[in-house]
């Protein structure tokens, strides 16, 4: 990036990677996104007049996939730590185990609307199958694009495209799959939990949960 | 060796129309996206005009209600998303690489393609006109008048769809200004050193990055409505609120109002020292005010619903957060009169237009305080004075100050000066012409007229003051066309401009005009606020310039107008779709696949050719 400046190939104001900090003002700008459906569907919670609402949510499934989806951020940092070292091969393993630990996690999201459209909703239903389908689809959304390009990293490794000097590529692609995955803790704290249970109890549980943990 | 990864040789000739397509060169978007505003202008100028001549006489019959309707949305549609914000885009294009010392944009190709997409969006909403679905809901497409049951034609999918479209461009331009402006200063530039204009877009950048994401949701749930059946604005038997849709869009729409703004506001705290040869008043100031007046956009929508019973607790505290935004908006146009007290003003065409942005915007933002007034607001709702109050903020605010600036960096961007006598004609007719059409506009709203009638009849005092605008809005249009013959001429014949025209401060007038493809030979090291002006007082010579050899910049590419093209036909697609299935699936899906082809041909392209082939200029 010689165009960038004389003084050196590399050197920025602030001293971040451009990319970088492209990637951080693009996630800065996601969280409005996510922000707005979610409180969409908190502005209509409890609004809707027919059809299934919250007392449909799967805990115990959904617990399980949100806990594969918060593996698959541990792997994304083994891959970005093995890559930095320089270790690509195992650092491409990571990535694989990565993007399969997505996959899971999309598998738990097809089965969970399947089960729901089963049991008579659809977006088309009520306020809560529009507002919630279209909010965890867009959240599924971005992981099956972060399963995308993680496969992308995963086959470019084979052609020396994945390197200890350009450890930035992915790093930049594990700041947007952690993100997703932070997303997901919302949403699964708001909409799940205080959907199936009201805030009441969630913070009861949550309270509890933390004076047993010591 | 030419690093071809694509399917075509990679686009390396300096000059043709394909050069255009493929450019990566941001004085080139920029001057791309201001011939786009312009025609635009002329578009949505046509469409008032249109309007006026129905609205000249009462009971007229020129034009039907139902036209009249589209071309009131399209105006207002076209002067936001086609014209004021372009517009702004093509001069912090042009401009910012310049004036923070840096050769482009951080992502040049990124830049392009916010380009393509704006021009295709903007495409795609006015092919509408040929399908016989010209959009007709208002530019703020209120629910439910958009549910499927009230606009049966695709004439709200064309509005959503191209919206929608645009907006992808703005956001990736809104990401590339942040990080370009942190990240590529020149060394000695900081924070505090930049122009005003650099700071005003850089808060720009931001307002877009969190401003836009809310509509592009509420356009989704809108699109889901209309062709999925879901239920968020318009189902009223599944309980749905209409009211969300007014929330959504004006949580982005007040931010809005100040992307279109700012940049106005920037051009002036430029322009305002030149002319008047001393620096401005208050920097720091200015610049917190703006970002002040940024924080606060957020928290105002509300004042656009003080009329939907959202209760008085509401209504106050957002009558309150309105007023408030008044205070920074006030400590610019003192830091503005500031500057031109004790100094030797200049009376050049950009000092007019700057002087006339000041004047115009504060009589538009006393009105704005007016509306801030609860009891106040609910009279002027919907009647005239609220348009009166916008487009005195928006054409004799933003409208005002883009023309100061497009005087002001003509000669940087084409190398000669505007005729002076031509501007000053365009500026006074222009201003005469605008006082004409929009001051008795206040006084036909305290009379009752509401706006968006497509008539009235005799009798309620509306005639005489209804022509005065028409013959307002006329004047308006001479002053244009001796703008375009003002442009005209000057390309061509126009004073040769040399490289500071104006003696004016800043880091752009340092290099010749127009600018080498690759700005600065060397890149300056940045010691104060005015650099050109600090160094002539100290008369300290500029340093001899190294030996260098001719930067090597980034290579041109066809991959951003390939991904453009294919996400607006996605968008096509769901148009088609609606008629028949088969076809639309097959558009979209071959479409989407030509994206990602983009995309992986964009990733594994290498931003520069090899040095061997680069075609020298």
């Amino acid at each position: 990036m010689q165009y960038l400046t004389d003084v050196s190939a590399h050197r920025t104001s602030t001293g971040l990677n451009n990319r970088k900090l492209l990637m951080w003002a693009f996630l800065g700008s996601d969280v409005l996104f996510f922000g707005t459906l979610i409180a969409t569907h908190l502005v209509y919670r409890g609004k809707s007049v027919s059809g299934p609402a919250e007392a449909i949510l799967d805990i115990p499934v959904t617990s399980v996939s949100t806990f594969v989806l918060l593996m698959s951020s541990l792997a994304m940092v083994l891959a970005l730590a093995a890559v930095q070292k320089g270790d690509i091969s195992r650092g491409r393993f990571w990535l694989a185990a990565t993007a399969l630990l997505g996959m899971g996690f999309i598998g738990f999201q097809m089965f969970e609307f399947t089960e729901f459209a089963h049991e008579g909703l659809t977006p088309r239903t009520n306020l809560f199958g529009s507002t919630f389908l279209i909010m965890t689809g867009f959240h599924g959304a971005h992981v099956t694009v972060g399963i995308l390009w993680l496969w992308s990293l995963f086959f470019a490794s084979f052609n020396g495209k994945v390197r200890q000097d350009n450890s930035l590529d992915v790093e930049i692609a594990g700041l947007y799959w952690h993100f997703v995955d932070i997303v997901w803790i919302v949403i699964f704290g708001v909409v799940y939990l205080i959907g199936a249970y009201g805030v009441e109890e969630t913070v009861h549980a949550g309270v509890g949960t933390l004076s047993a943990l010591g | 060796m030419v690093a071809n990864i694509g399917t075509l040789p990679r686009p390396l000739a300096p000059t043709g129309v394909w050069a255009w397509m493929t450019t990566v060169d941001h004085k080139k978007i920029g001057v791309l996206y201001g011939v786009t505003a312009f025609f635009f202008f002329l578009l949505g100028g046509l469409e008032a005009l249109f309007m006026r001549v129905q609205l000249a006489t009462a009971d007229a019959d020129i034009i039907s209600a139902g036209t009249f309707n589209s071309l009131f949305t399209m105006h207002g549609t076209t002067m936001v998303f086609m014209v004021v914000m372009p517009a702004g885009a093509a001069f912090f294009n042009f401009l910012i690489p310049l004036m923070i010392g840096a050769r482009d944009v951080a992502f040049p190709r990124l830049n392009a393609l916010s380009y393509w997409v704006f021009l295709f969006g903007a495409l795609l909403m006015n092919f509408s006109f040929f399908m016989n679905a010209f959009p007709d809901i208002g530019w703020f497409g209120y629910a439910p008048l958009t549910a499927i049951e009230y606009t049966t034609s695709n004439a709200t999918d064309y509005w959503v769809l191209g919206l929608q479209i645009m907006g992808i461009g703005t956001l990736a331009a809104g990401f590339n200004f942040v990080v370009t402006i942190l990240n590529l200063r020149a060394p000695g530039m900081t924070l505090m050193r930049m122009p005003v204009f650099v700071w005003m877009t850089l808060i720009v950048a931001f307002l877009i990055i969190f401003a836009f994401p809310p509509l592009t949701i509420a356009l989704t749930f809108l699109l889901f409505d209309r062709l999925f059946d879901t239920n968020f604005f318009l189902n009223i038997g599944a309980g749905s609120d209409p009211l969300l849709w007014q929330h959504l869009f004006w949580v982005f729409g007040h931010p809005e109002v100040y992307i279109l703004i700012l940049p106005a506001m920037g051009i002036v705290s430029d322009v305002l020292p030149t002319f008047s040869r001393k620096p401005l008043f208050g920097y720091s100031t200015i610049v917190f005010a703006g970002v002040v007046i940024a924080f606060l956009g957020f928290g105002v929508w509300a004042h656009h619903m003080l009329t939907t019973g959202l209760g008085p607790w509401a209504n106050a505290a957002f009558a309150g957060t309105t007023m408030t935004i008044a205070i920074p908006t006030g400590v610019k146009i003192f830091n503005w009169l500031a500057t031109l007290y004790g100094g030797q003003l200049h009376f050049k065409t950009p000092m007019l237009f700057a002087l006339g942005f000041i004047s115009m915007f504060m009589l538009g933002g006393l009105s704005g305080m007016m509306h801030a007034v609860v009891p106040v607001d609910t009279q002027h709702q919907d009647t005239y004075f609220v348009v009166a109050h916008f487009h005195y903020v928006l054409f004799g605010g933003s409208i005002f100050g883009l023309m100061a600036g497009l005087y002001y960096w003509f000669p940087k961007m084409t190398g000669r000066m505007m005729s002076e006598s031509l501007g000053k004609l365009h500026f006074w007719l222009m201003l005469i012409g605008f006082n004409l059409t929009f001051m008795p506009m206040h006084i036909l709203g305290v009379l009752g007229m509401p706006r968006r009638i497509y008539t009235y009849s005799e009798g309620q005092g509306w005639e005489a003051l209804n022509l005065l605008v028409s013959f307002g809005a006329v004047i308006i249009a001479l002053s244009i066309l001796v703008l375009i013959i003002n442009i005209a001429r000057s390309v061509r014949q126009g004073e040769i401009a040399g490289d500071n025209p104006w003696d004016a401060a800043t880091l752009e007038w340092s290099i010749p005009s127009p600018p080498p493809h690759y700005n600065f030979a060397v890149v300056p090291t940045v010691r104060s606020q005015y650099p050109l002006w600090d160094e002539e007082a100290n008369a300290v010579a500029p340093p001899p310039l190294p030996a260098h050899e001719e930067p090597q910049m980034p290579s041109p590419s066809y991959w951003p107008i390939v991904i453009a093209f294919a996400i607006t036909m996605v968008g096509g697609g769901l148009l088609v779709w609606q008629a028949h299935a088969i076809a639309g699936l097959t558009i979209i899906s071959s479409m989407g696949l030509l994206g990602m082809r983009g995309i992986y041909g964009w990733v594994f392209e290498p931003l520069e050719v090899e040095e061997a082939v680069h075609v020298h200029h």
